[in-house]
């Protein structure tokens, strides 16, 4: 589905929160809009409230550079993005709306025998796991995407590369409306500008919620919160293996279309797409020191751009448009978190680091049905807060910002 | 982050340094397998202001202390 008549999206703000839902989502991003769609449209549970302390996309889902991949590095891992990335295929027939959801192939580039040896070893484990990805050689990378310099600038030479010809775009902003919408419409609750102050626990039980806007009682609590995450759960006195880094990326001005695949490079740290609008987006990896703060800087814009450029030589044509930062949540396996948490009717979906917005439609659905029938359905088992404590962390060096 | 004051070398950019954690085990864990567990895993990931180690990688090569507000990036 490509062809749409634009319009506006119908989102119905409630005027006061209610005393109480069945269902309390913290965080109005990608992940808690999805967990609150899919449980009003799967499983008919619409008494559903989502909080939200800005406007809803205003966080990490607002800030991710839009990549759709599953060639990760686990197989757990090239599971649960497969199944993202499919249901991202059906996304705009399911909501209604057009996401521009674009599959664009994705070249993973290799400039080292070590970079070849873990491209080869990527293909063959996406192949076994059921996401599309095979090595190819340097020709087929100019055939792909004629604009590499296969000589990478003189020091990075372009070995080889692992394609993922499902990868793909979305715009975020459009993949976060219409999952709104789309609980909206369904009767869940979207609450703006409410800031979570407080959790309610009777017992060893989360009972609600405290806003800015007063008490929330709620019979399930879901912590979907980039950034805070680690605040909020220690309201409930919980530790989470989590550490919050910034992520800067940016986009150059306006190019003619053409660049259309998305090239990324684990050596040179940066991966590259070009938007819709014809801009060129990059990114690249975290800031080493944790942090909440949104300040972009200077050297990391120039060392990015002079990666880039070794690779990708016509951007030094372009100019740079604008620049951000996000705040990731890093776990030390670099695996997202998601399921309970050893409160009884507190949940989390957190640990999203530089892997959440291509994860949103599959880590809602799993939630949501987490939520519905109280098992961890078996595409997330694996992810558990529970893996550390239990020695079976899923350590993926296929995600970006890992190095 | 732009800029952070070595004791011995004096003011510098940021990207000659290396971050280091202090970790903290909170004093309520009192079994010892959770405490490896927190030690090796749980982060107080503190919004605010937060005690840490820096190392001067590209200067003196020395760790000294910065207590540093994680939601603003300002050294106090």
């Amino acid at each position: 589905m490509n062809e749409f008549i634009e319009q506006k999206v119908k989102l119905r703000w409630p005027e006061r929160l209610a005393s109480g839902y069945e269902v309390v989502v913290l965080g109005g991003g990608g992940h808690g809009l999805a967990t609150a769609y899919y449980l009003a449209t799967r499983h008919g549970i619409t008494n559903v409230g989502v909080i939200e302390r800005s406007y809803i996309g205003s966080g990490n889902s607002g800030r991710n550079t839009t990549v759709i991949r599953a060639n990760y590095g686990v197989p757990e891992a090239v599971r649960f993005y497969q199944r993202s990335l499919e249901l991202y295929q059906g996304l705009e027939d399911a909501t209604g709306r057009w996401i521009m959801h674009k599959e664009k192939g994705l070249l993973w580039i290799a400039h080292t025998e070590m970079g070849l040896r873990a491209e080869r070893a990527r293909a063959a484990l996406n192949q076994a796991y059921g996401a599309e990805t095979q090595f190819i050689e340097p020709e087929e990378i100019k055939a792909i995407c004629p604009q590499i310099d296969l000589a990478g600038g003189g020091r990075y030479p372009v070995l080889g590369a692992s394609y993922h010809p499902r990868g793909a775009t979305a715009r975020h902003d459009r993949v976060v409306w219409s999952l709104a919408e789309g609980a909206m419409r369904s009767g869940v609750e979207v609450h703006q500008q409410t800031a979570v102050t407080g959790l309610v626990l009777e017992g060893d039980r989360a009972v609600g919620v405290k806003t800015t806007r007063g008490p929330v009682r709620a019979d399930v609590v879901v912590m979907a919160l980039g950034g805070q995450v680690s605040t909020v759960a220690s309201m409930a006195g919980l530790r989470l293996p989590i550490r919050s880094h910034p992520l800067q990326a940016f986009v150059t001005n306006h190019y003619q279309m053409g660049l259309d695949a998305i090239v990324a490079s684990t050596e040179l740290l940066f991966y590259a797409s070009q938007t819709a609008r014809g801009e060129i987006l990059i990114g690249a990896e975290i800031d080493r020191q944790p942090s909440y703060s949104y300040r972009s800087t200077f050297g990391f814009l120039s060392a990015c751009a002079g990666r880039a450029l070794m690779l990708l030589p016509f951007l030094a044509d372009l100019r740079v448009l604008r620049q951000w930062t996000g705040i990731c949540d890093m776990t030390p396996d670099f695996s997202p978190v998601m399921g309970p948490t050893g409160i009884d009717g507190l949940l989390v979906s957190t640990g999203w680091g530089t892997w959440g917005f291509k994860a949103i439609p599959a880590g809602g659905e799993a939630m949501a049905h987490l939520i519905a029938t109280g098992e961890v359905p078996e595409l997330i088992a694996p992810f558990g807060l529970d893996r550390f404590a239990r020695d079976l962390p899923l350590s993926d060096r296929g995600s970006a910002g890992t190095q | 982050m732009l800029y952070l004051t070595c004791p011995n070398c004096g003011r510098r950019s940021v990207e000659e340094f290396r971050y280091g954690e202090i970790p903290t085990v909170p004093d309520e864990l009192t079994d010892p397998d959770e405490r490896d567990v927190d030690r090796g895993f749980m982060r107080s990931n503190l919004f605010g202001p937060t005690t840490e180690r820096w190392f001067h990688d590209f200067g003196c090569r020395r760790w000294f202390t910065v207590t540093r507000d994680t939601s603003t990036d300002e050294v106090l």
